[in-house]
């Protein structure tokens, strides 16, 4: 396969910045970078994923436009990131749901929505939607326990399988099969939990000019632990409802509910914040044909979790039903596109960091 | 004090204490030291916003004098060894009172830098043995610069860009006017202080060739295309006492296919002290070998700008290929001497020749890239004294060289007040100096690295700080 034009002009802007090394202290993309001599498709691929688009290196550069030589890093990387979603995606055809990927999530989150209503319309008795109900397993009066948990189980089965699938066709080939060592495992967690490289250097990314914030570092901090404390709610609200048969819902002061509420509000406030810096950002570093594929993500991670607190705050009314059709649409349009969204970037930016750990460069 | 000018700059009645001309490291530090000085400034930089910054945007590091470790700079770095340092690249072609007092007050800069946005990093790979005495600026110069922007901004700094000085009319001494171009219209400024921070001529190739003739046409300016030298020979043609050999430039040999301007450190070419280098000619014509790269690169810009056409070529073979660091343009490579030969333009037997004769003028040795080796030549004309293997395992190598101009020497005298004199040595009344177009008082000859950003910096804040309590007096 020839390489791509974003693949030849990455090579051609790495070329370049091998040459110059001034960007060195900002992340690990240029030691990493510094490490070659020459650049492999493989190389750029995990290049690019090892970066985390802080955009510094971009209004350092001497060589960005109106330069003749014209190096755009930030901007070069995301394209050729989006092109390794494409490149690795399991199943391949599906791979096409990166090609106007916001267009996807939205017709994706429609048509999960009507699924879920679906559902309870031909499962449910009618008026269900509308009337109040209370006390353990009033959720099942809505949605039957058997449809809600086939349908979830299959999904995420299916999504957690793919996701899987794609990071070991990455390793494979961006990760040159490298084997795994427990340091490099945990030095490239921990870099991923933490953001380092989203620091650029210590003073933080930019958003929106040359003056630089850790706003962004710390919204997705927000979104990303919001993201992970939902799903341990989601796992311990399962553990409950199938080891202990306790079914849901649980009160306020229960460990789903807690973690929750807490992931919720991480959530909305990270999501909130990122769309904002994403509105201000300048367009001069950014990739904006993949902006559909960012607000798409951003904005059905905050309506799951806006639903969600919504549904635990009306529960008991006769909102509920709606509420509740609500949230599982959009929790199961989030499990169907965890493998095709700007979700995959996670998965691999962690191996990347993985391979950067192992390969010592930093 | 009124300020007239042109609708389009949006400056029109504004009354102001400081005019800054230029946009460079030393022009910034002006215009902040004036600003926190409590004087109202103006700052007029010839660039484009996108471009602005001369040629503070190429450089990385600045040379700071510390008596114990701090920060990013390790061990120590006194002043004997600092003025040493700088005595042995000028020759003797400095100030002493004007550098000893630069030096010393290299020592306050990163911290001065730092409060003003500046971060710093640990030298890079590849420069480590500057990490003692350079301090390097996270991301380079141009993070530096778009640092002091800010702070100017926020400062409350009037920044005006596409704005190039064309004239401060001296009467007695004294800068009544001053004439711009701003965006293409006219601009004239009453200011009570003048700062001039806008860097030597070497980007004016028309006033290169007035010292080197046609061959002028064929260098590279390895920075900011606006370094035009405007108002440096605006002020030598009206009584202001002028400094420095305008005879010489810091050139340095660089890859041939370097953009013209502003090609910055990309294009550098670190091969010749393991190459032989030949002329269009297809001959050898100087000692390859004689030193280690960073005390003879300076010589080769000269070198190579001697040379009919202003051309050479860097020569080497597969075993030389990974012993430097290459430039960004693609080495020029043949399977045999004659294929590379005629790639590069150059008659293949005439190469052979010169690469046949080389070979077996080469004497055993044990090669070390690291250290003035063994490997030398003899009798041979001109001798490869270090670093002599013979060029025979293809594929062979070569990168055309050109001479790559940094930057000029000539300025305008000053004193330790960063005043700038008259002929009959007297200071101008209004008018300060910083930066390049000062930096021939204290480097009068030769390079040392970071010294330009030092000098920059140390001159601004006394200009900055000397026009500012002028202007409020």
């Amino acid at each position: 396969m020839p390489d791509s034009q974003i693949l030849v002009e990455a090579r051609r802007e790495m070329e370049i910045c091998n040459a110059c090394r001034y960007c060195e202290g900002f992340c690990a993309v240029f030691p990493a970078m510094a490490l070659e001599r020459e650049f492999s498709t493989p190389d750029l691929t995990y290049l690019a994923n090892l970066c985390h688009n802080c955009q510094g290196c971009y209004y350092a550069c001497q060589y960005a436009p109106p330069h003749p030589f014209g190096v755009n890093v930030p901007q070069t990387f995301a394209l050729l990131r989006e092109e390794s979603y494409r490149q690795y995606a399991w199943p391949a055809p599906l791979a096409r749901a990166f090609e106007k990927n916001g267009l996807v999530v939205a017709l994706t989150t429609a048509g999960t929505l009507a699924l879920v209503l679906l559902l309870i319309g031909t499962l449910t008795s009618p008026g269900t939607l509308t009337s109040a109900y209370s006390g353990p397993g009033s959720f099942y009066n809505v949605v039957p326990w058997a449809a809600m948990t086939i349908v979830a189980l299959l999904t995420l089965l299916f999504s957690l399988s793919a996701l899987t699938i794609g990071g070991l066709n990455f390793w494979r080939d961006a990760g040159k099969n490298l084997s795994l060592r427990s340091r490099d495992i945990a030095l490239g967690l921990l870099d991923a939990l933490t953001l380092k490289n989203l620091g650029g250097g210590g003073h933080g990314c930019n958003n929106s000019d040359e003056s630089f914030s850790q706003s962004r570092r710390y919204l997705h901090h927000a979104m990303a632990y919001g993201f992970m404390a939902c799903f341990a709610a989601t796992c311990s609200a399962a553990f409950e409802a199938y080891a202990l048969n306790l079914p849901a819902p649980y009160p306020l002061l229960s460990v789903p509910v807690v973690l929750g509420i807490i992931g919720g509000a991480g959530l909305i406030i990270g999501t909130s914040g990122l769309i904002r810096l994403k509105i201000i950002t300048s367009r001069a570093p950014a990739a904006t044909e993949l902006f559909g594929a960012d607000f798409a993500l951003l904005a059905l991670l905050w309506l799951a979790a806006a639903s969600g607190l919504m549904l635990l705050a009306f529960r008991a009314t006769d909102a509920m039903g709606t509420l509740l059709a609500l949230h599982l649409g959009l929790i199961l349009s989030l499990f169907v596109l965890l493998p095709y969204s700007k979700f995959v970037h996670g998965i691999y930016r962690t191996l990347a960091l993985v391979r950067n750990a192992a390969e010592g460069s930093n | 004090m009124t300020v007239k000018m042109s609708a389009l700059s949006g400056i029109e009645g504004r009354k102001v204490d400081v005019l800054v001309v230029g946009g460079g490291n030393a022009a910034l530090c002006a215009a902040i030291a004036a600003r926190e000085a409590g004087a109202s400034v103006i700052l007029l930089e010839h660039a484009p916003r996108e471009l602005r910054g001369g040629n503070s945007r190429h450089t990385r590091n600045l040379r700071a004098m510390h008596d114990r470790p701090e920060g990013v700079l390790v061990e120590t770095y006194g002043e004997a060894e600092y003025w040493d340092d700088l005595l042995r690249v000028t020759g003797g072609e400095t100030n002493e009172e004007l550098a000893r007092m630069t030096i010393r007050a290299s020592a306050g800069l990163p911290a001065w830098m730092e409060a003003h946005g500046v971060h710093f990093q640990p030298s890079l790979t590849g420069t480590l043995s500057l990490g003692r005495t350079n301090a390097f600026f996270l991301g380079g110069g141009k993070a530096l610069v778009n640092a002091y922007y800010q702070a100017a901004a926020k400062l409350g700094v009037e920044i005006i860009y596409d704005t190039e000085v064309t004239d401060l009319q001296l009467e007695d001494g004294t800068v009544r006017r001053v004439t711009a171009v701003s965006r293409g219209f006219p601009l004239t400024l009453l200011p009570r202080s003048v700062v001039v921070a806008s860097g030597g001529f070497q980007a004016n190739v028309d006033w290169l060739k007035e010292y080197w003739g046609e061959a002028a046409e064929n260098f590279i300016i390895r920075g900011t295309p606006y370094a035009q030298g405007t108002i440096l020979r605006n002020l030598l043609g009206q009584g202001v006492q002028q400094i420095g050999d305008p005879m010489q430039c810091h050139a340095v040999a660089i890859d041939a296919r370097a953009p013209k301007f502003d090609g910055g450190i990309v294009t550098r070419l670190d091969c010749v002290p393991f190459s032989i280098v030949v002329d269009r000619d297809g001959k050898r014509f100087y000692d390859e070998g004689e030193d280690v790269w960073p005390k003879r690169y300076a010589i080769w810009g000269r070198l190579v700008a001697q040379r009919p056409g202003q051309i050479a070529y860097a020569i080497v073979d597969a075993k030389a290929a990974k012993l430097f660091m290459p430039s960004v343009f693609p080495a020029i490579t043949g399977a045999t001497i004659s294929e590379l030969a005629n790639k590069l333009g150059l008659a293949p037997s005439t190469l052979e020749t010169t690469i046949s004769t080389y070979n077996k003028a080469v004497q055993p040795g044990n090669f070390d890239g690291s250290k003035l080796d063994d490997c030398k030549t003899m009798g041979l004309e001109p001798p490869k004294t270090h670093w002599a293997q013979t060029i025979e395992t293809p594929p062979f190598i070569g990168y055309p060289l050109s001479p790559g101009i940094t930057f000029t020497y000539l300025g305008v005298q000053v004193n330790e007040r960063a005043e700038v004199l008259m002929q009959d040595g007297k200071p101008a009344s209004n008018l300060w100096a910083s930066g390049e177009i000062m930096a021939g008082n204290i480097l009068g000859r030769g390079y040392l690295a970071g010294f330009g950003m030092t000098i920059g910096t140390v001159f601004g804040r006394i200009a900055g700080a000397q026009a500012a309590r002028h202007a409020r007096n």
